[in-house]
């Protein structure tokens, strides 16, 4: 923790002096230089879904302006990587602090048909109430996947079935300009260091 | 005492016997068992340990009254696309504890009879067979934990890669 600081102070201080940096929010994406995770700056990937939020309302990714998304996809049944993924989202935002604020976590069910607008709101909110889930019909979810190039397929088990699917984490900057993947094998330090990379730009 | 209570006793003896027997060539330590609490309405949740067998055995299924089918899956991540799929058995080679965790092999409770709260025990009843085809059940009780207080154990565990 007291590293990360420091490497956030010292980041904080170049962003400071290099205001060169800072042109990216002219609208620009120049690629940048993460550490850890895929810079993805120059793709043009998640711009158009119109999905359902828990309380009906329907949003799109400008619904999310001034804010840093940071884009999940799963569904409740997961039993390993979803929970991991949002528990490492939860405290991805404590370690950044006050700048955790700007990260929106937002948690895009691949399992429409099974994940209710009910269970998705509780589920997430386990882990941080400040979580939304997005929900669509199944051709909204298809495209949406498809937008982001997310794979997702169910396996059918017996009479019922588990699911299989993409599990990196998609970061916009506050334009909306994509930015950042995670991938799940990343901690919560090493997001957390690249999510202030991405502060740092817009 | 007549001869049909004296081949009870004898058989019960035999069945005690074989019971010990069974033990004695295939004994299986499990650790750190665990369940993942569910939210109101979510069909299904996961179960997590690990096991040491102390001759080469494989794990063969797993049930539990928590809910009405239990499986064992395998969860595989590839370009960071994560795969699930049934398996028929997990093995467990003699001395080597295998983990049943989040980033491969877990147990999935399906069909949960209740919401699983933090707290609960949930008895998991392990199914194991040696490579004499001698079978053994194990039964747990496995603590079922909130969402995010697996989160340090997992993070600790990412932080090591």
């Amino acid at each position: 923790m007291n590293d990360l600081l420091t490497r956030r102070q010292v980041v904080t201080g170049m962003g400071l002096l290099g205001l060169g940096l800072l042109a990216g929010c002219d609208g620009s994406t120049t690629a940048l230089d993460f550490k850890y995770g895929k810079d993805l700056s120059n793709k043009i990937m998640g711009r158009t879904f119109k999905l359902t939020d828990t309380q009906g309302e329907v949003k799109t990714l400008s619904s999310y302006r001034g804010l840093m998304p940071m884009v999940f996809f799963g569904f409740t049944q997961c039993p390993s990587v979803c929970p991991t993924a949002l528990a490492r989202a939860a405290q991805i935002k404590k370690i950044m602090g006050e700048d955790g604020k700007t990260l929106q976590v937002i948690f895009i069910t691949v399992d429409p048909e099974r994940d209710t607008p009910q269970i998705l709101d509780a589920y997430v909110k386990q882990f941080d109430p400040g979580f939304v889930a997005l929900r669509g019909t199944l051709a909204q979810t298809e495209h949406v996947a498809k937008e982001f190039g997310v794979f997702y397929e169910k396996v059918p088990i017996g009479d019922t079935y588990t699911m299989s699917h993409t599990a990196t984490s998609f970061v916009f900057d506050s334009r909306g300009n994509l930015r950042l993947g995670l991938s799940p094998s990343l901690s919560a330090k090493q997001c957390a260091e690249d999510l202030l990379t991405v502060m740092e730009v817009c | 005492m007549t001869p049909l209570l004296r081949n009870t006793a004898r058989a019960a003896f035999i069945a005690l016997l074989a019971a010990a027997g069974a033990s004695a060539s295939a004994q299986t330590r499990v650790d750190d068992a665990w369940v993942r609490t569910s939210v109101p309405g979510q069909p299904s949740s996961g179960a997590f340990m690990r096991l040491t067998a102390d001759t080469d055995s494989k794990l063969l299924s797993v049930s539990s009254p928590a809910a009405t089918d239990v499986q064992i899956h395998e969860m595989n991540m590839t370009n960071d696309v994560m795969r699930m799929g049934p398996v028929d058995s997990v093995a467990l080679p003699a001395g080597k504890t295998v983990s049943l965790d989040p980033d491969g092999y877990h147990v999935m409770l399906m069909g949960l009879v209740g919401q699983i709260k933090e707290g609960d025990q949930v008895p998991l009843t392990l199914t194991i067979e040696d490579a004499k085809g001698g079978r053994e059940t194990l039964t747990v009780k496995a603590p079922a934990r909130a969402a995010m207080d697996t989160m340090n154990m997992d993070h600790d565990h990412g932080a090591s890669h």
